[in-house]
């Protein structure tokens, strides 16, 4: 990547990726070394978070500990399925960075896309830097047409009522000056597609520089997505929770 | 503001604006009368043409996934030389 090779090691900034993961034994490893591929001349940690996963994922991430080095990817796993918003504000506690990026363990969130996104917040100094699927250069692949409508539709509802000033509201491929996450993390009390939602239209109301990067998101080849049941319905009760919040 | 006052005034604007036009009454009050129907319906109509135009235009990227399955198998290579587990199925 061109990015890749113009980026340059500024006053010593450490980026923290948080990786919260159930059940992802067949995907961390490869995003661990995508992750290692495409973030060469960057001082980063890879911070595994992972929730008592059945499926012998944390026996991996030890065995990636072995080859990459325990300094670089930290497990800090928690007994139980706890939940998404918690597991960001887990895995914050053990960073170091003083940059923190958010992503996905499924490779839906592509590692290639990392150093567009320290290169932009190096050129505009935002706060946050948030990957979007919806502008030239993104877009999704492996949906159908009943998923494509629910998210068009969630996005315009989200957009006439909320004016939030970003494309890509419910993406979590995200990179955060830490304290700033740590502010939102604190204010922000939704879960799943909503939790997402919250922290940028609360950090849009806080005033804090947004820019966008696009993303393509393939949807993930293994395992199953934990997200499910009734996410319409929160999505509405999320929505109008942010329009009195907000 | 709370977001929604904001949505509040706007909508007590344009209340207002309407009441104004039917006390005037410039246009036949028949008219008037209907405004806040035709206001509700282009709502809708709106909403409709954004979806569908997002559908229309929704981005995809199939070579995405081509180039995904190679670095997929570019990753299992390097991950199973180190002795990680990568999984066969
Ligand atoms: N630690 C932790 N990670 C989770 C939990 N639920 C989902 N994840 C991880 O969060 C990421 C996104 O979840 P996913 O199921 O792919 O959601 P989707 O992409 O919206 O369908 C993946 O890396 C999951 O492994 C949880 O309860 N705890
Ligand atoms: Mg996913």
């Amino acid at each position: 990547m061109a990015a890749e090779k113009e980026l340059k090691n500024k006053g010593g900034d450490k980026y923290s990726l948080i990786v919260p993961t159930y059940n992802e034994r067949l995907n961390i490893a490869l995003l661990v070394y995508l992750v290692f591929k495409h973030l060469r001349n960057v001082d980063f940690e890879i911070i595994i978070v992972d929730d008592g996963s059945p499926d012998g994922t944390q026996d991996v991430v030890k065995q990636l500990q072995q080859v990459y080095g325990e300094d670089r990817i930290l497990l800090r796993a928690r007994p139980k399925k706890l939940g998404l918003g918690t597991a960001y504000a887990h895995g914050l506690k053990h960073a170091s960075g003083n940059f923190v990026v958010i992503m996905d363990a499924d490779l839906s969130h592509h590692p290639k896309y990392l150093p567009a996104f320290i290169k932009k917040q190096q050129e505009t100094g935002a706060s946050i830097v948030t990957g979007t699927r919806y502008i030239t250069g993104g877009g999704v692949h492996g949906w159908n047409l009943m998923r494509k409508l629910t998210s068009r539709g969630a996005n315009v509802l989200a957009h006439t009522l909320l004016w939030p000033g970003v494309s890509d509201l419910t993406g979590s491929f995200r990179l955060y000056r830490k304290l700033v996450l740590e502010d939102l993390i604190n204010s922000c009390v939704s879960k799943g597609y909503v939790f997402q939602m919250e922290m940028i239209v609360r950090a849009s109301r806080k005033g804090y520089r947004i820019e966008e990067v696009p993303i393509t998101f393939v949807d993930r080849v293994f395992g199953s997505s934990k997200l499910g049941g009734s996410e319409i319905v929160e999505y509405l009760k999320g929505l109008a929770y942010l329009l009195v919040t907000t | 503001m709370k977001h929604i006052f904001k949505i509040i005034t706007l909508l007590v604007a344009i209340s207002a604006l309407w009441i104004g036009l039917l006390q005037m009454s410039l246009v036949p009050r028949s008219h008037t009368w209907l405004l806040p129907i035709y206001f509700i319906v282009s709502l809708g109509c709106y909403g409709l043409l954004m979806v569908g135009i997002g559908l229309m235009r929704f981005p995809t990227c199939p070579q995405e996934a081509a180039l995904l399955q190679q670095d997929i198998s570019e990753a299992n290579e390097f991950l199973k030389q180190r002795g990680v587990d990568v999984g066969s199925d």
